[in-house]
């Protein structure tokens, strides 16, 4: 009963507006691509890298006098990788552990032999799991086996999705082990103890955090040593305190560049001298600030009171490498979904 | 303290009306401790989910100060957040308005085959939780899913950048102004316009003069609701943003990061800035509804 609808000129300056509103959205994103660097990383190194940044921009500028603008993306390091995969276009990834570098390498954005590029298996600096306790330790938690004693409670994130409570689950796995008399039955009826005592599980380590810290739940956090002292300078140092186990596991947050993503972006000899600056005293000197623990021994030295000496193994020497941890104990239906049932 | 002090305003007029002839009202009448338990119940209510919450918000925004308040937005990262939000709203919001009338246009005012379909089809967005709503936008566009390659190949990015939080907005927000305008057009029926084509107005008059006029307040309802939904968007834009910073990140998911570094004055300020817009509708919506009220005979 209506005829055809003209656009009236009020109309069409309208849409054209509208239309060069989202054209102009399209062009934004891609001017962004001059010289910046994305990095995706995880969630606890948010401090660690905006530091780490700062440096890097002015060094790069003395060098070369080129001005560099770097980006930063966080978030569990598992749904980061994920995102990488999906399209997020990282030059460079700085995730928790060597696993979700490995699902990027498997889509074929990076050279599957990545781990070998830089030294130290690609980890600049590292870190490791210890407990944060309530003031005074009320609970008198000293070690791996008083966290199974009855009526502890256990803050840890879902080791599903965060790489920090992988690493939990492979220490407290690991410790079992090396007990005397100590073999995979044990372990994982020690882990699967462990995880009954756990009301609940955050999705990511900053989650674990805030529930601990903020909600005042639970009586322990396994957590990363950075993001233990992170937590008691930042809010309390009378709140709370770090206990640091007999045996830990050597936590490896690794490094690389997304070669898809940087040879398309031209940005690859500035990505590389990026994650190369990491091995440079001034770069781990940083890390130690940020309360991870540096690879350069006169770094090390000086910050020795900081980080006390633990008695860590490795994943590759317990584990067989994460190639072999995370099918057997992460996968869908692996070990860890065959010994957890969630709190009642 | 003060609960009670209102309700017992509130119950003033009960005097008045107890006077009245005890039959004509006794079946509307409930006995004032009923009275005052319920709205007690409610005045408590009210003050625990929506007062008491503003006022945390605002508290905690200014707990280290007017300036550091202020302090909060001046960051670049928020500038960019803020920048983001606004620009965001400025395109779904004229979208869905568009969309919005002319969908409530064609299904109030034709008959066709489908019509129930459409109706169905356009509050999709309301009954899929956001989280999907933007998992979908990875799947279409993200570099493994269907029209990944060929936009990488041509160097076009959707999901992880500005486009792709605008479409998911736009995706989410899609309802609003249509939901608004088909109640209030299928009650006003076709008549008037029927009368307009009858004396020779031509399609494009007939909505201009007869259909809008009669719709505005309505579709104002609608803009304002579907605004504050664009700006306040959390999970779909979070799945498909890729969270860099100063880059792709909205308001809330400014808000959440703010929050996760302890930064939790500067988390509420910006926070207080999208509860200061969710007052501002409130009150923009109210003057609305006593238009809308005014009007009717």
């Amino acid at each position: 009963m209506i005829r055809s609808i003209i656009l009236s000129s009020d109309r069409r300056r309208f849409l054209f507006g509208t239309l060069s509103a989202v054209a102009l959205a399209f062009a934004a994103s891609a001017v962004s691509a001059q010289t910046t660097l994305l990095n995706v990383s995880y969630d606890p190194t948010r401090e660690l890298y905006q530091a780490f940044n700062a440096a890097f921009v002015k060094d790069w500028q003395q060098k070369t006098g080129q001005k560099l603008t770097i980006q930063q993306s966080h978030g569990g390091a598992g749904s980061q990788a994920r995102a990488v995969i999906d399209g997020l276009e990282a030059d460079v990834v700085t995730l928790a552990l060597a696993y979700d570098i490995d699902a990027i390498a498997e889509r074929g954005l990076l050279s599957c032999d990545w781990q070998a590029r830089l030294p130290n298996n690609s980890s600049p600096y590292t870190s490791t799991i210890v407990f944060l306790v309530r003031k005074g330790n009320p609970k008198g938690i000293k070690d791996w086996n008083d966290l199974v004693k009855p009526g502890i409670k256990i803050i840890t994130p879902n080791p599903k999705t965060s790489g920090g409570a992988r690493w939990n689950y492979l220490a407290a796995w690991g410790y079992a082990l090396k007990q005397p008399g100590g073999d995979e039955t044990k372990a994982r009826d020690f882990v699967t103890q462990i995880y009954r005592n756990v009301p609940v599980l955050d999705s990511g380590a900053r989650g674990s955090t805030t529930t601990f810290v903020q909600r005042g739940i639970g009586d322990v956090f396994l957590s990363w040593e950075n993001e233990a002292f992170l937590a008691i300078n930042e809010l309390g140092k009378d709140k709370f305190e770090i206990v640091v186990p007999s045996l830990s596991i050597l936590a490896e947050p690794p490094v690389t560049v997304v070669d898809k993503v940087a040879d398309k972006k031209g940005t690859r000899a500035v990505a590389e001298a990026y994650l190369k600056y990491w091995y440079t005293p001034e770069a781990q000197e940083i890390a130690a600030r940020n309360y991870y623990r540096p690879r350069l021994a006169e770094v090390q030295a000086r910050h020795a009171e900081q980080f006390p000496t633990v008695k860590l193994f490795t994943i590759d020497e317990v584990f067989g490498g994460w190639a072999k941890a995370q099918p057997t104990h992460f996968a869908e239906g692996g070990v860890f979904d065959q010994i957890y049932k969630p709190a009642r | 303290m003060l609960v009670e002090a209102q309700t017992s305003d509130m119950l003033l007029p009960i005097p008045v009306a107890a006077a009245r002839p005890q039959a004509a009202l006794a079946p509307r009448e409930e006995s004032p401790a009923v009275r005052l338990a319920l709205t007690a119940v409610a005045l408590a209510f009210l003050g625990l989910f929506i007062v008491l919450p503003l006022v945390v918000v605002f508290s905690e925004a200014l707990q280290k100060g007017a300036a550091f308040y202020f302090s909060a937005f001046a960051e670049p990262a928020a500038t960019a957040a803020i920048r983001l939000t606004l620009l965001t709203a400025a395109i779904a919001v004229p979208v869905n308005l568009v969309f919005g009338v002319t969908a409530a246009w064609a299904i109030t005012k034709f008959e066709f085959r489908g019509k129930s379909f459409l109706i169905t089809l356009i509050d999709l967005p309301f009954s899929v939780s956001p989280v999907i709503s933007g998992l979908v936008f990875v799947l279409l566009f993200g570099l493994q899913g269907w029209l990944g390659p060929w936009l990488a190949e041509n160097d076009i990015k959707i999901v992880f950048a500005v486009p792709g939080i605008v479409l998911a907005t736009i995706f989410v927000t899609f309802p609003f102004v249509a939901r608004e305008l088909i109640p209030l057009m299928q009650e006003q029926g076709t008549a008037e316009e029927e009368a307009a084509i009858v004396l020779g107005a031509s399609g494009w008059q007939t909505f201009w003069r007869v259909t809008l006029p009669n719709i505005k307040w309505g579709l104002l309802y609608g803009v304002l609701l579907c605004n504050a939904r664009a700006m306040g968007e959390f999970g779909a834009v979070s799945v498909v943003s890729g969270h860099i910073r100063g880059l792709t990140n909205t308001m809330p998911l400014h808000i959440e990061i703010l929050y996760n570094e302890y930064n939790f004055a500067a988390a509420f300020a910006v926070a207080s800035l999208l509860a200061l817009l969710a007052l501002v509708t409130l009150v923009a919506k109210s003057l609305l509804e006593l238009r809308l009220d005014r009007r009717k005979p």
